[in-house]
């Protein structure tokens, strides 16, 4: 590791690094703009200057700027000198010279990195007299505010949006100081990150519509650990409330996860929570209970009545928490998954080849790393946003070598966009239709699932002739299979991504074999899978829903749970009408309404992510617990806790009860009692604030009520506390509400708690593995036939929207606004075959139950012929794929 | 013979206003340069001898050409292709040389072109002209598709290994495009804002290949040296520094314009001798040796050598020679404001300083100029002057607008104060007459 010295004192620093970074590393303050972690180095702002010795005998150095000055081996630096800081100072002088005096009323105030940094340099009085340059601001869409007049130009924001989110519709225009960012013209932006701009701007340019619609400053927001539970990605957020409800999400650093950023279902997903549609108050037959205990009482008495005729249904949706509960309470035979009927086998085999495969499952940042990927019937950025994110990187490792041949530094930015042009390493997508990373991809192949799976399987034999063979490949499928191959066979670190996306079971079969053909130790697969506890509840094992139809179809279920789940979105309507119908007493235990929970003669009022303590297990098997941002109200009680309550049934009292009982009964969930410390868990004594040291609103929240401020709630399910008093320092990651430093109140203040700059958090990243590598597996050997195109029938392939195919997150108004209008994706020559044209009207006549629908055609020129494309959970259509082919027809 | 031979980058251009045709550039001994290239010398020797000819960049910065050339990684294993991209962006204020050197000559560009391009083995060459260089762009075409008829141009030059693709680009007219690798980023599309340095384009220039930037007139010596040979072209120059060099003078002289002179003539020959001395009623204040982005050098520089020490010695630059005479009937603060007014149009907007604080400057003069100015402005803008000073910005556009300031700061602190004591001592508003009233007029001479 090289050493430099920097005012006087010798430092080791991590090799390769620049001198902005390496300082910060060193927990040392330097001020900086344009700089960003993951972004890596531009030199625009000069606001990191430093003064660089040549060596011991020069006194007088120069100044440099440290974002883009390697910090090699032996280099002397002074960030204290005199004349260095007052250039840093009048940098900083020159960036407010137009930046608007409006902090009081401006959303970013208080965590403000323009602030901090104003107040880093010492710049406090003003001497520019003239006048400041006015802009017009844009509308943006739902999420995001603009205010350009604060911009000081870092160019962060299309650097983010374009370099790195792939985005196209944020630009910079104009010059000189008019510079301008912003959209061509006023309207929505389009990529899926756009969100995190508000975290990426130092100031106040792009701010958070949907907090400014109950704006809270940062100071005045309780905050909690937790996790997103919108996908299967697992990233950390940091979710704030006051006033009882939920006012935002932002980021929370996870090394090996999320790191910076969350995708806009993620952050802007959180209307649910506050939705009118909350079942906050327990009913019994529509009416609300008398309390929560009497509520309880008739959940006992079904219960105690009707032994061995209750059944309940899961929620992939729901804690490990919740589901075991349920599981425990009726038995594991009475247990069943609530998984869409579609994807229940699918989910099942992913668990499995997860837990059984001996292919690594690589983290987000491990997916950065790959240096060719494959993604087979995926469309991962509506599916696992965040995971496309990481594969859009993922592709710069050829610059990288490019820049390394060149001597470039991997962090000067620009200069390694420069050297590598357009050049990417491989990146396959094979789907049904386009994908929203095509745009990075070396080739793309569009085929129905089976083809798909076929594909898939080819390329596995291919790389090992063990893998079984596709015996009549056509000369196209086999040069394409060829391809791929090549490309994975020459690549260090390979990685197959796949999942439950495109609905087909020999896809995520073919998947695994590619992963398994793969050179010992290059063998990764990442299977997304839809929800955020899918794979914790696969690993539950319950059963399957259509048996839970079965069963009540023969009478013997008198009494269902349903927890967290609309069954109407699992299964075709006439299914769960039938089955609701047949059984006698329909229990519905959920923080939301929905069809299910309106036909339910008991509801229990469950809480939500934002209310509850729970452990989700995200993709790659790693559990990790959520932490209740605020105390629950009303009804509202965690699903295990309505489970468990009866009287004489468990002796829970705690969540860590259960997590210990899930650990002992089920052995595979051992470790997820790590997943973070338990309630008992104390530093130095204290109990962790989830409010910051600064919430000094905390003594007039009420004031207009009463002086005396209430108790606060207490939380003896975790180490957290409702209070602004508590440990400060030294918190574990899994149990930090949120990053804060003094002198660095906004979101940058992560720094502080990376070990090393883009590092893991100090003391550990959250969330526990729950699965490794295993070291057997064996090849799956059912090779779909090539699919043949019919006459008179469609392939429905469901399409995913990363607004709209989600429920919970649909909730939320301002995401409402993106979601787009059921459809039907055609081919355009099948659309003129049918004589429908783009916005005309199809019918579609379902197979096999000849349900009939209209849907609007919209024209997709990549899907194949006889596949159309079937967007899931839009308004009125099926939350899973388990429409399979449809008849099309004008409507007469 | 005698005259051209003293003047190789003229020779072929006639007061008239006519361009040299490629029959009149070959009758002239036009491409015998390339011909010697191609047929006698490896790109190495090429190289050599324009290294040891002491050709320096004419653009501005005056760096070594040949030394330039030498960073290009060279033979088998260099990535490729690489480029040779000539900055015909000619937008300084005061200058006009390159534009007499597209006009008039077309084919001794070609020729330069062609020759540097063997020399570091680019296949392929641009030339990058000043938007509203429409003349040119045309002349430089239909000497480019005469090359091309030739083989000077295209596969196999004169029946060689080496093949050359040549075009012409227009630039859609920022000044920041001279700036080499804004140029770059300008060629390919991109917001022509400069790029960080390491990488230098000679490793990562056009696309990430190896590219060399040079100026048209620096490309214009090549043909010459190649020619004539380098003990000739070193003994062209009367002083330090080798070669011819066009040097040009607007202003209120009699003769403002444009001549061929050796590297080291004297400022007063150029400007007495050549210029015809100041206009009747004007006295001479002051000029800008190098062009708008120079420091101000006074009448007691006179007799300084137009070489590259000696004026940096002087405490000015080069720069593109072609020089602004400042009168006594101008105001110095007003011509000052003038100049950073079009700098801090022209800044690209990226790094912090040039952006935010040129237009400070600008502020300022405007105050000072109106009356509002205050003694401890001047400090504030001598701050900027080393705030904006080379090192501190991304690239020298600011550098450059710092030097007629801080330069006018040193010698004409007496107009300045004379502004804000006016206004301190409340005798009122001073005229502004000048502050729009100075023009920066580019006058083609004749020789």
């Amino acid at each position: 590791m090289p050493t430099i010295e920097i005012d006087g004192r010798s430092y080791e620093v991590e090799a390769g690094a620049n001198l902005l970074s390496a300082c910060l590393s060193q927990g040392l303050d330097l001020p900086y703009f344009c700089w960003h972690p993951c972004m890596g180095s531009v030199g625009s702002c000069r606001q990191c200057a430093v003064i660089q010795y040549r060596d011991a005998h020069d006194v007088q150095g120069r100044i440099v700027m440290s974002c883009m000055t390697p910090a090699a081996d032996g280099a002397r630096i002074s960030i204290e000198a005199p004349e260095v800081k007052a250039f840093r100072a009048e940098i900083l002088e020159l960036l407010m010279t137009n930046h608007p005096h409006d902090c009081p009323v401006c959303e970013e105030g208080g965590e403000c990195h323009l602030q901090d940094m104003t107040v880093m340099t010492g710049h406090t009085f003003r001497q520019y007299r003239g006048k400041k340059r006015t802009h017009r601001n844009q509308y943006l869409g739902p999420f995001i505010h603009h205010e350009m007049n604060r911009c000081i130009a870092c160019y962060r924001c299309v650097r983010f949006y374009r370099d790195y989110a792939g985005g196209d519709d944020l630009g910079v225009f104009a010059s000189h100081n008019h510079v301008y960012f912003g959209r061509h013209e006023d309207g929505v932006l389009e990529n899926e990150f756009s969100g995190n701009l508000v975290e990426v701007c130092p100031t106040g340019v792009f701010t958070d519509k949907t907090l400014s619609e109950h704006y809270t400053r940062k100071w005045d927001l309780q905050a909690a650990p937790s996790v997103c539970v919108h996908c299967a990605v697992g990233c950390n957020i940091s979710p704030g409330e006051r006033y009882g409800k939920l006012r935002r999400v932002i980021n929370r650093y996870h090394g090996e996860v999320n790191r910076y950023f969350l995708c806009d279902r993620g952050r802007f997903g959180y209307g649910f929570v506050n939705s009118d549609r909350r079942l906050r108050k327990a009913m019994i037959e529509k009416q609300p209970a008398v309390s929560g205990e009497a509520a309880q009482q008739r959940l006992s008495f079904l219960l105690a009545q009707q032994r061995g005729k209750v059944i309940g249904i899961g929620s992939p949706r729901a804690s490990l928490e919740a589901n075991f509960a349920l599981r425990e309470r009726l038995g594991a035979d009475y247990f069943y998954a609530g998984f869409g009927v579609d994807e229940h086998p699918l989910i099942t085999a992913i668990a499995e080849i997860m837990q059984s495969s001996c292919a690594r499952i690589p983290t987000l940042r491990e997916i950065e790393q790959s240096d060719a990927i494959f993604i087979l019937g995926e469309d991962v950025t509506n599916t696992a946003p965040v995971m496309a994110l990481a594969v859009r990187q993922a592709v710069r490792n050829a610059s990288f070598e490019i820049a390394d041949r060149l001597h470039i530094p991997r962090w000067q930015d620009e200069a390694v966009r420069e050297a590598a042009q357009q050049e990417k390493s491989p990146l396959f997508i094979a789907s049904c239709d386009r994908t929203r990373l095509d745009d990075v991809a070396t080739a793309t192949f569009r085929k129905a699932p089976d083809d798909l799976a076929r594909l898939g399987f080819a390329v596995a034999h291919l790389i090992d002739p063990e893998a079984p063979a596709v015996t009549d490949l056509s000369e196209q499928e086999r040069s394409e299979a060829e391809v791929i191959a090549g490309a994975l066979k020459r690549a260090k670190r390979p990685l197959i991504v796949s999942g439950s996306g495109c609905g087909s079971l020999a896809v995520i079969q073919a998947a695994a074999n590619v992963a398994l053909a793969l050179p010992e130790k290059a063998k990764a697969l990442s299977l997304v899978v839809p929800e955020c506890n899918s794979i914790g509840l696969a690993m539950m094992q319950g059963r399957l829903l259509n048996e839970a139809f079965q069963l009540a179809s023969t009478g013997a279920v008198a009494t269902v749970i349903v927890l967290e789940n609309d069954l109407y979105r699992r299964a075709e309507r006439v299914v769960v009408d039938r089955f609701l119908a047949e059984v006698e007493h329909v229990v519905v235990i959920d923080h939301i309404g929905h069809e299910t929970a309106e036909q339910a003669e008991l509801v229990l009022s469950a809480g939500t992510f934002a209310e509850t303590e729970g452990t989700l297990v995200n993709y790659e098997g790693r559990a990790q617990r959520f932490f209740p941002v605020l105390a629950p109200a009303d009804d509202i009680r965690s699903a295990w806790q309505w489970l468990s309550d009866a009287p004489g049934q468990t002796d829970w009292r705690h969540v860590d009860d259960v997590i210990s009982a899930l650990a002992q009964r089920l052995p595979r969930f051992q470790s997820c009692r790590d997943a973070a410390p338990f309630a008992s868990f104390r530093i130095t004594g204290m109990k962790i604030p989830r409010q910051p040291p600064r919430y000094s609103g905390r003594t007039a929240m009420r004031a207009n009520i009463t002086v005396s401020e209430p108790k606060a709630p207490d939380d003896s399910d975790s180490a957290l506390a409702f209070s602004m008093e508590g440990a400060e320092s030294a918190r574990p990651p899994a149990l930090n509400p949120g990053f804060w430093a003094p002198g660095w109140n906004s979101n940058q203040s992560v720094i502080k708690f990376q070990d090393e700059i883009n590092g893991h958090l100090r003391g550990d990243d959250p969330g526990v593995r729950l699965i490794r590598e295993a070291g057997r597996a064996s090849w799956f050997r059912e090779i779909p036939d090539a699919w043949r195109v019919l006459s008179d029938q469609w392939l429905l392939a469901p399409i995913r929207h990363i607004f709209g195919s989600e429920p919970l997150s649909a909730l939320s108004a301002p995401l409402a606004e993106r979601i787009p209008e059921p459809y039907l994706a055609l081919n355009p020559d099948d659309a003129s075959r049918l004589e429908v044209g783009e916005g005309e009207s199809v019918e579609l006549e379902l197979l096999p139950q000849m349900e009939r629908r209209v849907l609007t055609v919209r024209l997709s020129a990549e899907l194949p012929a006889g596949v159309a494309g079937i967007p899931v959970g839009l308004p009125g259509l099926p939350g899973t794929a388990f429409w399979k082919a449809a008849k099309l027809g004008t409507i007469s | 013979m005698i005259m051209d031979m003293n003047t190789p980058l003229t020779k072929n251009i006639k007061p008239d206003r006519a361009f040299a045709t490629l029959d009149n550039y070959l009758s002239t001994g036009g491409y015998e340069g390339l011909r010697i290239a191609i047929k006698e010398l490896t790109p190495l020797d090429v190289q050599r001898a324009v290294k040891d000819a002491g050709l320096r960049g004419r653009g501005g910065a005056g760096f070594p050409t040949g030394l330039k050339w030498s960073f290009v990684p060279m033979g088998e294993d260099a990535p490729r292709p690489k480029y040779l991209v000539v900055n015909g962006d000619e937008m300084e204020p005061g200058a006009f040389k390159d534009r007499l050197l597209i006009e008039r000559d077309p084919h001794q560009l070609v020729e330069g072109v062609i020759i540097s391009a063997y020399a570091i083995e680019a296949s392929m060459a641009y030339i990058f002209l000043r938007g509203e260089y429409h003349l040119g762009a045309q002349r430089m075409k239909q000497a480019i598709a005469e090359a091309y008829d030739r083989h000077y141009l295209g596969k196999n030059i004169l029946g060689s290994d080496y093949s050359l693709e040549l075009h012409v680009h227009t630039s859609a007219g920022r000044y920041i495009c001279g700036e080499e690798t804004a140029l770059l980023n300008a060629l390919e599309g991109k917001r022509a804002n400069p790029r960080a340095k390491p990488p230098f384009p000679q490793i990562s220039g056009l696309w990430g290949k190896p590219t060399v930037v040079n100026n048209v007139e620096t490309l214009c010596n090549v043909p010459h040296i190649l020619h004539y040979g380098v003990d000739w072209y070193q003994e062209l120059g009367r002083g330090e520094d080798k070669g011819t060099k066009l040097f040009g003078a607007s202003g209120r002289i009699k003769r403002p314009g444009l001549w061929e002179l050796p590297m080291g003539t004297p400022i007063r020959e150029i400007l007495e001798v050549h210029a015809g001395g100041m206009q009747e009623g004007f006295r001479l204040r002051g000029f800008l040796p190098g062009g708008a982005s120079t420091d101000f050098l006074l009448p007691e520089h006179l007799d300084v050598p137009m070489d590259y020490g000696a004026i940096e010695k002087a405490g000015s630059r080069i720069g593109t020679a072609t020089m602004i005479i400042l009168d006594d009937k101008t105001c110095p603060v007003a011509m000052v404001l003038n100049l950073e007014q079009f700098f801090a149009q022209e800044s690209c907007g990226w790094c912090t300083p040039c952006r935010d604080g040129l237009p400070w400057v600008v502020s300022i003069l405007q105050d000072i100029l109106n009356g509002r100015g205050r003694m401890d402005d001047l400090d504030t803008l001598a701050r900027h002057t080393r705030l904006l000073g080379p090192g501190n910005t991304y690239c020298a556009l600011a550098p450059g607008a710092m030097g007629p300031l801080q330069s006018a700061l040193k010698y004409f602190r007496a107009d300045f104060e004379r502004f804000i004591r006016q206004n301190t001592e409340g005798i009122g508003r001073m005229t502004t007459k000048n502050t729009k009233g100075f023009s920066l007029s580019a006058v083609e001479g004749g020789q």
